[in-house]
């Protein structure tokens, strides 16, 4: 069987979805390690949260199994949802007390 | 070359593109229009994968709802008007390394997996099976969902009113 790259690369399949997904994931990774900022660490965490669905729908698509995946990847969407409108929340609490949202300086546990 | 291939770097390019630019851009401001671009390019990464209804839910859910959010959130949280938007990084090094290492593992891990691959039928559209599976098999998350984004709307709600009160106090 004869490998090569330009055919690979031409006919995107289930492997090229992952290694799209893994990107992605690695930069949402970045952003949560290197920012002080509380807002831009959630949407790292955003990031972080759409690749693993990218990879839930692209083995739906291309393995057993099937719509289970999808369904899997809309319960992901609420719960960021959720989660988003929540933490957001909670930073309006932290700036409304401490002034800042700069994830260095919150380091009191009791306010 | 296929259209299907051609679309699929396009939007591939756009996310992570946009995506890197989100991580790397210096102004807060710019990082969330990036991340519109990224959860757009994502939301045509599902129409590849004749995921329609979640491409849909994508677009209204993320870049309709979560992404006004976070701008709310910026918009609310910037500190007078000299330094305001600016960002820093911290632990530049050890963070790239580490998602280096991260990218570099998860590729190795799904380009040497050999995957079954299923031939699945081309699907025309998605609504009707999601929704008899969401009142099927998925009847009990589907609840639970629901009760939990009451729950978060609650929580939401009475966090931001005791936001008003205290500021009104002080």
């Amino acid at each position: 069987m004869e490998f090569s790259i330009i055919e690979w690369l031409s006919d995107p399949g289930l492997t090229h979805f992952l290694i799209v997904s893994a990107i992605l994931f690695s930069l949402g990774l970045m952003a949560v390690l290197s920012k002080r900022n509380v807002i831009m660490v959630l949407m790292g965490v955003e990031l972080i949260l759409n690749s693993a669905n990218i990879n839930l729908i692209a083995f739906s698509r291309f393995t057993e199994l099937s719509l289970d995946g999808q369904m899997i990847g809309l319960f992901v969407i609420i719960i960021a949802a959720a989660e988003a409108a929540v933490a957001l929340a909670i930073v309006l609490n932290i700036y409304n007390r401490f002034k800042t949202i700069n994830l260095d300086e919150i380091s009191l546990l009791k306010g | 070359m296929e259209l299907t291939t051609i679309l699929f770097y396009l939007f591939s390019v756009t996310t992570l593109g946009a995506a890197a630019v989100m991580v790397f851009s210096r102004n807060i401001v710019h990082s969330a229009f990036a991340l519109m671009f990224t959860l757009i390019g994502v939301a045509a990464l599902y129409v590849l994968l004749y995921a329609d209804f979640l491409a849909a839910t994508q677009l209204l859910v993320y870049v309709g709802g979560i992404l006004i959010l976070i701008l709310f959130g910026v918009m609310l949280t910037t500190q007078g008007h000299s330094f305001s938007f600016k960002i820093n990084s911290v632990n530049l090094i050890p963070a790239s390394v580490l998602s280096l290492a991260t990218a570099v593992l998860l590729i190795f891990a799904f380009t040497s997996t050999e995957w079954t691959i299923a031939e699945v039928s081309e699907r025309d559209d998605t609504v009707y099976e999601l929704g008899m599976m969401l009142m099927g098999d998925y009847i009990l998350p589907f609840i639970i969902a629901g009760v939990l984004l009451l729950i978060a709307i609650i929580g939401a709600i009475v966090m931001a009113t005791r936001l008003t009160a205290t500021s009104t106090e002080g």
